[in-house]
């Protein structure tokens, strides 16, 4: 009788597709996982790259985090914005990190931003758009000043400022009329937090807070809710329950301290421990 | 280039065009001993977009009479367009307003009219019934409908019914050994429950927000209007002099 091959014939495995299609047909579609509706931002100036990003999470129309990190650790001097699904680009972005530490190890040298757009590129075309990230690529290196924007399939560009995420046409608009070639750093940092605010008023995916982060070539200065125009307003009750409110069927307590009793059976010729 | 002849010939196509959408927000009404508070959020949406941060939900029908009505907006808007219609048409008839538990049957009747083409929304009415008392009129689409104490209906529906059934209701909750919950609360205790709920929709639901019109209608001469007297940013909507009275509360709403 043959044997099924024990190898994996090359390419990609579409051996589910059957099976989750008669399980979507069924009512049993794939879990849907939290998308960042988002609006995330960055902008070249004289010394540097600025970017920018909101602060919600949602699932669906509920507000599933209040002020969530969307700008990502990637080395000293590049980082990157995420929007699509949370998991994605928390795990793409910590996963190429990881990677470009230890190539600048190995090289000995500072990394520089086309390494990181070209590993997380490569990684998202190899996956051909399953993982639903949406990235801003920002930092210096001995090359000067890079911008990227990356799509969850693996294409890429290099501009002067972009935007991305459900409020990335908000933002846009922003940057078309404000943005100028070799802007100081406080204007484009002003700049940035005009885009994004634009982002949080007129885009239901994007709200709360403002995250900004400035890169130079010696300095990155992570600016975490550097504006929070969404503060929660004092409520008008106090919704405190009375003790004994919740009903109960039976009541067990139980001693979480274990009373025993020691005996010390003496034999004259224990060790002495004095 | 494509094939003109072979385009005219091959099988009518059929385009699905879908006539509804949905708007957003949020409304609720809860009703007291001798009055009734309408409630709803200003914002129009769709998608991820705002249409308007000003499409107000909440409107006075009568003097004793409130509508709120949530879903597909333009409906919404047609549907009270001509409810306010038939409510002319039986002053003039009759020469006074209508009870609403008339106003209740009729717009049953207007809703299941469209049983097959209906107006996509959810009303609320809320009001003064004949005997004094304050009542709220729930519907669904096609016009089935309830008197209650109180109802969220809209976007964030699941988020604010269990709050007011915990607190309106007292569900979940044991009362203490020797005393009872109260049927009805004060109007003072109503206003904030409706002002916490709102703010707290709008916390966790995209599509509530940007501004609050609370409406509240009180029976004749009742000792009600104590609870609205340190009210911030009430107005009185009422047009007769010696009869129910409605009053309008606005507020902010968060913007983002």
């Amino acid at each position: 009788m043959a044997q099924p091959s024990v190898y994996r014939s090359a390419g990609f495995d579409f051996s589910n597709q059957i099976r989750n299609n008669f399980l979507a047909e069924k009512g049993l579609p794939l879990p849907k996982a939290t998308s960042t509706g988002t609006t995330i931002v960055g902008c070249l100036f004289k010394d540097g790259i600025v970017l920018g990003a909101d602060t919600r999470a949602t699932e669906g129309d509920i507000v599933a985090d209040k002020n969530c990190e969307k700008i990502h650790y990637i080395t000293e001097s590049i980082r990157c914005c995420g929007a699509g699904t949370a998991a994605d680009t928390e795990f793409t972005t910590a996963l190429i990190s990881s990677n470009m530490e230890l190539h600048s190890l190995q090289g000995g040298r500072k990394p520089r931003v086309v390494t990181a757009m070209t590993m997380l590129k490569q990684m998202l075309f190899r996956y051909q758009g399953q993982i639903g990230a949406a990235l801003v690529l920002g930092g210096v290196d001995s090359t000067g000043p890079h911008l990227f924007t990356i799509h969850p399939h693996g294409s890429t560009d290099k501009l002067p400022y972009v935007t991305m995420g459900s409020g990335s046409l908000a933002a846009m608009a922003v940057f078309e009329d404000g943005w100028k070639a070799n802007m100081e750093r406080q204007e484009a940092l002003d700049l940035i937090i005009a885009a994004i605010s634009a982002g949080i008023f007129n885009d239901l995916g994007s709200g709360s807070n403002v995250d900004a982060c400035i890169i130079t070539a010696d300095h990155t200065e992570m600016l975490r809710n550097i504006e929070m125009p969404n503060q929660r307003v004092q409520k008008e009750r106090d919704y405190k329950f009375r003790r004994g409110t919740t009903a109960w069927t039976k009541e067990d307590v139980r001693k979480l301290i274990v009373e025993e009793q020691i005996t010390t059976l003496t034999t004259g010729d224990e060790m002495d421990t004095s | 280039m494509p094939d003109t002849l072979s385009l005219s010939q091959s099988q009518p196509q059929q385009h699905a065009f879908n006539p509804y959408t949905e708007n957003g927000g949020t409304i609720l009404a809860i009703a007291g001993a001798d009055f009734s508070v309408i409630a709803g959020d200003t914002r129009q949406s769709e998608g991820y977009n705002i249409q308007t941060r000003y499409a107000p939900k909440v409107f006075r029908l009568t003097d004793k009479a409130v509508l709120a009505v949530n879903g597909f907006a333009a409906d919404g808007n047609m549907f009270v367009k001509k409810v306010r219609q038939r409510l002319e048409w039986y002053r003039h008839a009759h020469a006074k307003d209508m009870p609403i538990r008339a106003i209740a049957r009729l717009i049953q009747t207007m809703l299941y009219s469209r049983r097959f083409f209906p107006y996509y929304v959810y009303n609320i009415l809320g009001g003064i019934e004949e005997d004094g008392t304050g009542a709220v009129y729930s519907f669904d689409p096609v016009g089935s409908y309830e008197r209650e104490a109180c109802r969220a209906a809209g976007a964030a529906q699941s988020l604010v019914q269990p709050f007011l059934d915990n607190q309106i209701y007292f569900k979940n909750q044991t009362p203490a050994p020797g005393t009872s919950f109260p049927r009805h609360l004060p109007l003072s205790t109503v206003l904030s429950l409706v002002i916490d709920s709102f703010t707290s929709a709008t916390e966790r639901h995209i599509e509530v927000g940007d501004g609050l019109e609370i409406y509240v209608v009180l029976a004749k001469n009742s000792p009600s209007i104590q609870g609205l007297r340190d009210v911030r940013g009430v107005s009185e909507l009422t047009s007769t002099d010696d009869g129910e009275r409605v009053f309008v509360v606005r507020r902010e709403l968060k913007k983002d």
